[in-house]
């Protein structure tokens, strides 16, 4: 039985499930996915980039409506694909979930949300990882204030 | 000896909803005397990208927003469900990695019907009791499965609840706990069978009613109160007429159960269900205040405990994690077709 991506998969597991990135030691830039050295130090870099754990909190920049998806999201369409940027600055693309297409807008405020990403059919494995839902869903006042302030 | 119990808590449960009357309306039954018979109006669904995994995380999350306990101190986790995604690879193992306890830790995951939860509890208790681990991680969680046109079909939901269990910062004290077993075939699911089998009425007086009933008196019995001891009262919900009834029967009355009661809205979240009702009384719960819990499991049994609420609910920052109250009233109704889509009804390879 074949075993497809497992451990390229598995390989991103601490990206995928906890938003672990890097920030540069030298310039405090911060990176997703995590980057072997910093592009604008440099040299300067090496041995200062340290793994950091991103809030998961954000804001959409822009978005789309998948409509014609490839075969593992077909049963999902139409659903929406968004570039967030975390509040710890970086820009990742990622699955709207918990909101109607209706109500999407740029600017929104979102977390990040626990999801299954795909499975290799019924028998192969299944890949999690981080989908982002509307801040006002499923959190309460106190975690609304959090994502606002920042 | 320190005292040991629940140190901080989580639920979880999906934002969709189908109607009872939805689902009647597609066998050709009457959704409004089956509303009526079962007690549930509406039952959660969980969406495609959702199983027993996310469903843990996102409660167990929930669990350490509300605390200040770093995941490295939690030595254990045990994941209660009858719907593990893998039937070999471990839930608990991705909710570990997950909530970043890995590597040094014990994970297993557990099955016993719908109190697989309540027996992860009992489990952290006893090895925190013993020092072998300083926190333990309980969940029940479910993505119920039901035959297209069973009964099941009107019960079966999706939720789980997470329970940190240790002996420091602890807001419900587990004064006592214990359990009552038999080997009674009232529900089932076969190996490699995609749903589960049941009893009918068998269900009801040889299975959940005579476990609950030993199980709560026996306890009861050992830490010697009364049912009017107690301020709330948790049964497990596998529809919205056996927890009131087995209620009425042990001597409790609705109030020391409607904080829990949430079955009518949400369906049977399996090995959720405890849980959760669990946990929306803990959303509310004050200090001195006393907790009864009887969970039940098909197969079968019933875990009991018996709890009190400590001065330090009020340090536990509750406002953290969504509110059990808040997740039932989040939603979004679907139709038959999209659930049938949602839960794999659909099956084709």
């Amino acid at each position: 039985m074949g075993c497809g991506g497992v451990a390229r998969f598995w390989r991103e597991i601490p990206q995928r499930y906890n938003l672990i990135g890097n920030i540069c030691g030298s310039c405090n830039k911060t990176f997703f996915p995590p980057k072997e050295a910093c592009p604008y130090c440099r040299r300067k870099s090496m041995g200062k980039m340290q793994d950091i754990k991103f809030s998961g909190k954000g804001e959409i920049i822009t978005y789309t409506i998948i409509h014609s998806a490839s075969e593992n999201f077909q049963k999902q369409v139409p659903y929406i694909m968004a570039i967030i940027k975390l509040n710890e600055g970086p820009k990742i693309t990622a699955q709207i979930v918990d909101c109607d297409i209706e109500n999407i807008k740029i600017g929104m405020k979102v977390d990040s949300t626990f999801r299954k990403i795909q499975e290799d059919g019924y028998t192969g494995a299944i890949y999690y990882g981080y989908k982002f839902r509307p801040c006002n869903v499923l959190v309460t006042n106190n975690e609304k204030e959090k994502c606002e302030t920042k | 000896m320190s005292d040991i119990g629940i140190v901080s808590y989580g639920a979880y449960i999906p934002r969709y909803r189908i109607k009872a009357e939805e689902i009647a309306s597609v066998w050709g039954k009457d959704g409004e005397s089956i509303s009526k018979g079962l007690g549930i109006y509406e039952k959660s669904v969980p969406s495609i990208d959702q199983d027993t995994a996310t469903i843990s995380v996102e409660a167990a999350r929930g669990a350490l927003n509300r605390c200040s306990i770093h995941p490295k101190d939690i030595g254990a986790i045990y994941v209660g469900s009858e719907s593990h995604p893998y039937a070999v690879k471990p839930t608990g193992t991705i909710v570990g990695e997950a909530i970043g306890a890995t590597p040094e830790l014990m994970v297993a995951d557990y099955e016993f019907a719908c109190k697989a939860g309540t027996a992860a509890m009992q489990t952290c208790f006893a090895f925190v009791k013993s020092n072998m681990i300083k926190y333990g991680l309980a969940i029940g969680a479910d993505t119920s499965q039901a035959a297209p046109g069973d009964a099941l079909e009107f019960s079966a939901s999706a939720g789980g609840g997470a329970f940190i269990i240790g002996k420091d910062n602890v807001i419900a004290i587990i004064n006592k706990t214990c359990s009552y077993t038999t080997d009674t075939p009232d529900f089932w699911r076969r190996a490699e069978r995609k749903y589960p089998a049941h009893g009918g009425r068998f269900t009801g007086g040889p299975a959940y009613f005579k476990h609950i009933t030993n199980c709560s008196f026996n306890l009861m019995k050992k830490v010697n109160t009364k049912p009017e001891d107690y301020d709330y009262a948790i049964f497990h919900q596998p529809n919205g007429k056996f927890p009131v009834s087995i209620a009425r029967k042990l001597g409790f009355s609705y109030d020391q159960i409607k904080q829990s009661l949430m079955v009518p809205y949400i369906g049977n979240t399996y090995s959720g269900a405890t849980m959760i009702g669990l946990s929306s009384v803990l959303d509310i719960a004050k200090s001195g205040d006393r907790i009864f819990l009887t969970s039940y499991g098909s197969g079968a049994g019933s875990d009991s405990f018996d709890m009190t609420i400590t001065d330090d609910i009020i340090k536990l920052h509750r406002g953290n994690a969504p509110l059990v109250e808040q997740m039932v009233n989040d939603k979004k109704y679907i139709d038959y077709g999209t659930y049938a889509k949602l839960t794999d009804l659909l099956y084709w390879e």
